[in-house]
């Protein structure tokens, strides 16, 4: 890494660019091009787009329990677009920003929110793992993967994430223990949103910082404004750029904090304040501020805001509807999926339920 | 044709497989360079390296969470978990993620991934060292659950597991590792996954087994031989995908079943064989299946264990309560 961006992490420093007024340290600015910056911003508004459209979905009835990430935008969006081609993402539940960004459609996203087991069939070509939901538990699988790149020599780095509550499972500690001892080229970011559902920090570790945690892997560890677009793309670049250089694995902890609700189903009006969470948004909010840069950096003005804004809001509304008219999966594939051979009792269960269903 | 042990077959399949196939790789405590707890992976470190044959820090979940990613990354591990009384740890990884990943993915992704593990009692063990849980495996849907006696099955369905695209629990007894030895094919040699054998013609009673309780079943159908009752025994091999043809065939024939199983009786493996049993051949039945099962407390420390594990006396007298049915 470029000496610059090296950071104390036991002294609990943070990599932080971009203010929310869109001021930028220029000496730390990567000078990311014009079209890149614009397409990531772009992501991240169509995130938000979709974010805010799930919860009305699920509050019309119209959609199941959905996990919101408003808020966490600037984490996923920035650490994604520092993934090259041949990288592969092991996503939690909450990384729809990743997911978008990687080019996972809105409408498989959605379908899995509205209970249809195909929105979790990631189309060839796209490197991603389905939605994951035991929390923490898909870190093991991103080292296990990258374990296997250093085993077949590709020349890979995977990224995962991890909410603030997962690293306090044992799958956090074995994952990151594994990748030290094995090496291997993977990056784990922490999205720590503050809450785990509404369990604070302080309740969740005595440690000072989750990024110190690092040292004892013996890994690289480092702290990041997750609300900072360029300053998380700039450390998840570096980690993956030296994982792919088998300079081993790095653990990133990103500051950012959670808008909405755990889920649809939480109400976090017992845990915090409306005025904590509106001093945080006016203050913090990664799209504004990466808006804020744009404009400063003279590649945006509200013009270009106001059509991306219906543009956004025209695509996610499209990707809803596509997704609504979609028919459910036939029962039967499911029992396609349980083995690559179909043994003979599933082939009975199927004709099973063929018969009591009437055939249908 | 090689005599060997069931430990010497493990060894074998493992030896030809890693080196038929470059992705198989094997994982788990102290398996690289003591060859494992129980030495059925000696040798491999030597052969194969230290990138496929790895000694990997002490955690259950770290072993099965990880070989779910180097699965899914083109390899095929063989994990071995040291003994089945600490699977739990790992169970998570098994449940929520091996078995379920072809499923949750609807098919684009799946997890070519074996876990080896002693299981079973009779030996003087310590606490956790000797129970039967292979239930808590089959309940699961995903996992295939393999379950060998003899030295040539060992061989024959680990280069199946191993093979098969999906993830399978093999289960190895303890008691079974060097009892006994027999000739064992050389080179490639594999045993279909979902298919029981007969190991004893009879026509009077069927008895069921599998892992240590084939051999017990085995001892008790010759002392019932001296009272003209001629057991036919099967080994079922494999407990998960079943092969229930070869049951209720014999059934059918016999018109009597006793199960043997060396883990709890409750909701152990033998109600749901019993349920077949009854739905499917009732009208063949001379009298009610019967079951020989272990008790549902804690496996006990060694000097009661004689007394918690079927032998074949419990076979004898099921066999003979239902004769006289």
């Amino acid at each position: 890494m470029d000496e610059k961006y090296l950071f104390n992490v036991k002294k609990g420093e943070t990599l932080h660019i971009v203010d929310q007024d869109g001021t930028y340290d220029q000496d730390l600015d990567p000078g990311i091009p014009e079209e890149t910056l614009l397409k990531m911003y772009r992501m991240m508004v169509l995130t938000r787009t979709y974010d805010e459209k799930a919860i009305k979905l699920q509050r019309a009835g119209r959609m199941g329990t959905y996990p919101p990430c408003s808020g966490q935008e600037a984490t996923q969006a920035g650490s994604v677009f520092a993934l090259k081609k041949d990288d592969w993402l092991v996503p939690s539940y909450r990384d729809i920003c990743s997911m978008i960004t990687l080019g996972i459609s809105m409408k498989d996203l959605f379908l899995v929110w509205m209970g249809d087991d195909n929105g979790n069939r990631i189309p060839e070509g796209i490197n991603s793992l389905p939605i994951n939901i035991v929390v923490g538990s898909q870190l093991l699988h991103a080292t296990g993967f990258a374990w296997a790149a250093n085993i077949k020599k590709e020349n890979i780095a995977v990224l995962t994430y991890v909410g603030d509550g997962g690293t306090s499972r044992g799958d956090f500690h074995t994952s990151l223990n594994f990748a030290g001892v094995f090496n291997v080229p993977a990056v784990y970011i922490i999205e720590n949103n503050g809450f785990a559902i509404s369990t604070r920090n302080k309740q969740e570790t005595h440690a000072e910082t989750l990024a110190q945690k690092a040292l004892s892997y013996g890994i690289r560890g480092c702290r990041v404004d997750g609300m900072d677009v360029i300053a998380v793309y700039v450390a998840a670049k570096e980690a993956l750029d030296r994982a792919r250089k088998k300079e081993g694995p790095t653990l990133i902890e990103s500051l950012c904090y959670r808008f909405g609700p755990h889920t649809t189903s939480d109400n976090p009006d017992l845990y915090r304040t409306k005025e904590e969470l509106e001093k945080i948004m006016s203050k913090t909010d990664p799209v504004v501020r990466f808006k804020n840069y744009l404009i400063k950096k003279g590649i945006w003005d509200d013009k270009k805001e106001s059509s991306l804004q219906e543009e956004a809001g025209d695509l996610v509304n499209k990707a809803a509807k596509e997704a609504e008219e979609t028919p459910p999966p036939k029962f039967e594939e499911l029992f396609e999926n349980v083995f690559g051979n179909m043994p003979d009792y599933l082939q009975d269960e199927i004709d099973h339920y063929r018969k009591v269903s009437g055939g249908e | 044709m090689p005599m060997m042990n069931n430990i010497q077959a493990v060894n074998d399949a493992l030896m030809y497989e890693m080196e038929k196939d470059k992705s198989v790789m094997v994982l788990g405590e102290d398996v690289a360079q003591i060859g494992g707890v129980f030495r059925g992976t000696s040798g491999l470190l030597d052969k194969f390296g230290s990138e496929r044959v790895v000694d990997t820090p002490l955690s259950e979940n770290g072993i099965i969470g990880t070989s779910v990613g180097l699965a899914l990354n083109g390899m095929k591990p063989v994990a071995e978990i040291q003994f089945s009384g600490f699977i739990y740890a790992g169970y998570d990884q098994l449940v929520s993620h091996a078995s379920r990943l072809r499923q949750r993915s609807m098919g684009r992704f799946h997890v070519p991934l074996v876990v080896r593990m002693p299981n079973g009692g009779g030996v003087r063990a310590l606490e956790h060292h000797s129970e039967s849980y292979e239930t808590i495996f089959i309940h699961v849907p995903g996992l295939k659950v393999v379950y060998p006696c003899t030295p040539s099955d060992v061989k024959g369905l680990l280069t199946s597991s191993i093979r098969d695209p999906d993830p399978v629990v093999f289960l190895e007894h303890i008691k079974l590792y060097r009892s006994f030895r027999e000739e064992v094919p050389e080179g490639e040699y594999t045993v279909p996954i979902g298919k029981g054998r007969i190991a004893r013609k009879g026509k009077d009673v069927t008895i069921v087994a599998w892992g240590a309780m084939v051999n017990v079943s085995l001892e008790a159908a010759k002392k019932l031989e001296q009272n003209d009752i001629e057991a036919e025994v099967i080994d079922l091999r494999t407990l998960k995908p079943l092969d229930k043809g070869i049951i209720l065939d014999s059934v059918k024939r016999t018109g009597r079943a006793v199960i043997v199983e060396e883990s709890q009786r409750i909701s152990g493996y033998a109600s749901y064989l019993s349920a077949i049993i009854g739905e499917q051949c009732l009208l063949y039945l001379k009298a009610p299946v019967s079951r020989v099962s272990g008790y549902d407390i804690k496996f006990p420390l060694y000097r009661l264990e004689e007394k918690y594990l079927p032998g074949p006396e419990s076979v004898i007298h099921a066999v003979n309560n239902i004769m006289s049915f």
